[in-house]
């Protein structure tokens, strides 16, 4: 149940001041060259105005793109391990998009739903997440599609909905209070704002509980390689994608020791699956881009109950040739297996 | 509270090395912390990382029994980065191990059944160590067969034990060699696997069958073990795929919503007929 | 004759398996279109960004069969490139291309040479202007510049996937036996690509900007290879793309060449 308030824009700067003060760094999009990044910010007016999304994902506040896992040192018929750590640091997301928000459940399970991986546990246990509605979209979004909004709360702690003088800013979280709790006067109870009148209007791009029940029976369907007849191999989309936590791990040594490092991958690579033998169980591109969709949106539900997508769009902006995964499902959603 | 680091390998120090066939090494492996060691268990069928420091981690089954305490044993072809470096090594070096990973082979249920194995090559190592496990528990199990066949003698793993289990009297082996395969003193049979199962026309009846080769392999024994009788769910496999993590993380395994690293690698034929066949 | 029309008549006679043009996408941006019947022909326009020639050494896109493809110079440059280093024969592909805003075939290797040498090739301004910044500075400068840029870099590989003279099955970052390159996408990993392809590309560059287009994060990294086809020229009088026929400075030893140690 949120508590409602309203917060001025004004206040940002008491509010950035306490959580500096309470030892905590803020991320938040910051503009350079037209686009926007997460990067740290100690004061409001260093965060971008006007930003639609980042291009790169809030994931690597939980999920950096290089990790080390751990290291050693060896000697001739010797190994001494050394256990790494995370080094998480309290963390605020200021700004990112309810889409974002919501990806952090996605990831949480894979990195949890047996073994517990303690270097995402350590850094999203550090995290707070101040999201912040969205007014606007573009033709890349489909978030109400699969099942968000521009205003949803799933993800946030705190989520601020822009608005006259200010914003309405809903505490959902017992993080989300502990924030509140930094500076409670900045927050002033409230009731009776519209809060669907200030989102951007996101219409139902497609069926996708119909999609996710069509997709078993499509998966022979020559639909894959042709879709997927532009796709170059890159990685892009997986690298930006919120959700996308495929990875590799790599060993970097000499002779007197070494290090391993998680790094992220994608399923797209035609090494993701290659065996030794030669043997590629996803020879084709239109294999590959197959996985991508069924992964999110057939064995994810299946296996975790959640969708492997939350409809940023950031796949299909970062694309070099304009993959663009709505238009991609919507076709998928047409056709008759 | 924090996880427990579940990347880092146990250290093993390798008590013993037995060259199998040509490129093919099998290592007797035992923990350097012996806490660890007693400490530590596994089943038949699950596999774990083995690390070659320096060079990275590769995944090999648990070649030996649970039965046979104080060490594990992988068997593995040299064929990559990992496998040159593991190779490289004697007795004494040190190696890493995470693990045990994955499912295993449920043997309590196959009590009172007869047993098929069926394996070729390099693909022996995973059945090998199911087979001493059943061995050990020999009264568990009524008749016991084995078709073993590799595309040559020299390619023949375990060639010592295959000697025991032709000794016994309550195993029947059946081991052959590929057509051009056999040498002048070869007693063996000569064919391919899965016409030598063929003949040996074995019943399915009661009857549980393990099968393991190399994918042309296993291609071409299933639809003879279903001419014979042979039911999907009486028929088990273990699946080898691309594995970083080994613990459902990486995505690499990720065959439709199973991870082999965790829902398999032991599957019966009628599981696989589920998913999709990307492995 | 228009696009769509010669694209539906090159897949009627068929002549042709499938026309590799653009058409329009997301927010406005062109896209690479394959068009395999007259019906998909409709959608083909010859405007767009990307260099196509990438497309001709995808296994998907040889199953198709023979290609017809919009060509831009650079996109013609890199096929010349391509047939040089053997990796496209000449009746692979049709280029087509625009002449007095008609639409017209190249049917063969000299054919696209003689057009080619009647277009300058002109860098973009934008890019001459940045090029010339960095040559102006020092060379500490242009090592900072750099590690900046690419230490943004994720490893994502769009710009070597949209290269069309990235075609390698194995590439060598791909390799790890040795691991020229580190994987991961810190400060080293990133620089040893870059400068790895920087040099692979030396002489091959048709100068495109696909690299640069592709990267998702900004980084201007077509400029790295750029640079390095414009000192090929410098020192060679080389240009990638200028005929059919390999004349690749950078594996070419002259008994005139000042180098002494082939000797």
């Amino acid at each position: 149940m949120a508590d409602l308030y309203q917060l001025s824009s004004a206040s940002l700067d008491a509010l950035f001041a306490a959580l500096t003060a309470d030892g905590r760094r803020i991320l938040a999009p910051t503009e350079a060259d037209g686009r926007s990044e997460l990067n740290p910010v100690t004061r409001p007016d260093q965060v971008a105005k006007d930003y639609l999304q980042t291009t790169l994902s809030a994931k690597e506040t939980v999920f950096p793109k290089v990790e080390r896992l751990l290291s050693y040192t060896q000697a001739p018929g010797q190994v001494d391990l050394v256990d790494a750590e995370p080094h998480a640091v309290p963390t605020v997301l200021f700004g990112i998009r309810p889409c974002e928000a919501s990806a952090f459940a996605a990831l949480d399970a894979v990195f949890n739903w047996d073994y517990r991986d303690k270097f995402f546990n350590a850094r999203l246990e550090q995290l707070s997440v101040i999201g912040v509605s969205c007014a606007r979209r573009d033709d890349a979004c489909f978030c109400t599609a699969v099942g968000g909004g521009p205003g949803a709360t799933k993800g946030s702690d705190i989520l601020l909905t822009p608005m006259a003088g200010g914003y309405l800013a809903e505490v959902l979280t017992d993080k989300g209070r502990a924030i509140q709790a930094l500076a409670p006067d900045l927050f002033q109870p409230t009731s009776g704002v519209d809060k669907a009148a200030l989102l951007a209007n996101v219409p139902t791009a497609f069926d996708q509980p119909a999609l996710t029940a069509k997709l078993p029976a499509l998966f022979d369907s020559p639909l894959w390689s042709e879709q997927s007849l532009r796709c170059v191999g890159c990685g892009a989309c997986a690298f930006v994608c919120p959700t996308c936590v495929c990875f590799d791990i790599q060993e970097e040594a000499d002779k007197t020791g070494g290090r391993r490092l998680r790094a992220w991958d994608s399923c797209g690579y035609h090494m993701f699956t290659l065996h030794a033998s030669g043997h590629n169980p996803r020879e084709t591109q239109g294999a590959r881009w197959r996985q991508r969709i069924y992964h999110k949106f057939s064995y994810y539900p299946e296996r975790y109950g959640q969708l492997g997508c939350v409809g940023c769009g950031k796949c299909t902006r970062a694309c070099p040739v304009d993959m663009n995964l709505q238009e991609h499902l919507v076709e998928a959603s047409q056709v008759n297996p | 509270m924090s996880d427990p680091n579940i990347y880092l390998p146990h250290l093993m120090r390798i008590g013993k090395i037995t060259q199998e066939a040509p490129g093919v090494r099998t290592f007797r492996l035992e923990f350097v912390d012996e806490a660890a060691a007693s400490a530590w268990t596994f089943k038949t069928g699950q596999f774990g990382l083995y690390s070659a420091f320096g060079d990275g981690e590769s995944t090999f089954c648990i070649a030996s029994s649970p039965t046979r305490k104080g060490y594990i044993e992988c068997t593995f072809r040299e064929v990559g980065r990992v496998t040159a470096g593991l190779a490289d090594k004697e007795v004494g070096d040190i190696v890493g191990f995470r693990g045990p990973y994955g499912n295993v082979f449920p043997i309590e249920q196959w009590k009172g059944k007869n047993l098929l194995f069926i394996a070729g090559g390099i693909a022996l190592p995973p059945l090998r160590s199911v087979i001493w496990n059943c061995l050990d528990l020999r009264d568990w199990f009524q008749d016991i067969t084995i078709v073993y066949g590799a595309r040559s003698v020299a390619d023949l793993v375990y060639k010592h034990e295959l000697k025991e289990w032709q000794e016994r009297p309550d195993v029947n082996l059946l081991c052959t060699v590929d057509p051009g395969g056999e040498t002048p003193d070869w007693t063996g049979k000569v064919g391919f696997v899965p016409l030598i199962v063929e003949q040996a026309n074995p019943s399915p009846e009661n009857t549980v069958a393990l099968v393991c080769g190399p994918p042309i392999m296993i291609k071409l024994t299933l639809p003879v073990l279903a001419k014979l009788g042979f039911t999907p769910e009486s028929i088990y496999t273990t699946l080898e795929n691309r594995m970083k993590c080994g613990v459902g993380k990486c995505g690499r395994c990720n065959t439709g919503k199973s991870y082999v690293c965790k829902d398999g690698p032991v599957y019966t034929l009628a599981q696989l007929n589920q998913l999709p066949a990307e492995y | 004759m228009e696009l769509r029309e010669k694209a539906k008549q090159l897949l009627e006679s068929g002549d042709v398996k499938a026309v590799l043009g653009f058409e329009p996408g997301t927010g406005g941006v062109r896209r690479p279109a394959f068009a395999r019947s007259a019906a998909q022909a409709e959608k083909l326009v010859f405007d767009g960004e990307q260099n196509l020639a990438s497309y001709v050494t995808h296994k998907e896109v040889k199953r198709l069969g023979r290609l017809a493809l919009v060509a831009r110079p650079d996109t013609l440059r890199a096929l010349l490139q391509l047939m040089g280093e053997r990796q496209l024969k000449e009746g692979d592909v049709l280029p087509l291309v625009l002449e007095d805003g008609q639409v017209r075939e190249l049917t063969d290797a000299q054919a696209i040479e003689e057009y080619l040498a009647l277009t300058a090739k002109e860098l973009p301004a934008q890019d001459r202007e940045l090029l010339e910044r960095l040559g102006g500075m020092t060379r500490q400068e242009r090592w900072d510049f750099w590690q900046k840029e690419l230490s943004r870099c994720i490893k994502c590989y769009a710009c070597r996937s949209s290269c069309p003279m990235c075609y390698c099955e194995h590439c060598t970052m791909d390799c790890n036996r040795p691991q020229w390159v580190p994987v991961p996408s810190h400060a080293l990993g990133n620089l040893e690509y870059h400068m790895v392809r920087a040099m692979h590309l030396a002489g091959r560059c048709v100068e495109c900007g696909d690299c640069g287009r592709a990267c998702p994060v900004g980084i201007p990294i077509h400029l790295l290879t750029f640079n390095a086809e414009e000192s090929v020229h410098a020192q060679f009088g080389q240009r990638a793309g200028a005929s059919a026929k390999l004349d690749y400075a950078m594996s070419t030893f002259r008994p005139d060449d000042k180098e002494t140690f082939i000797r």
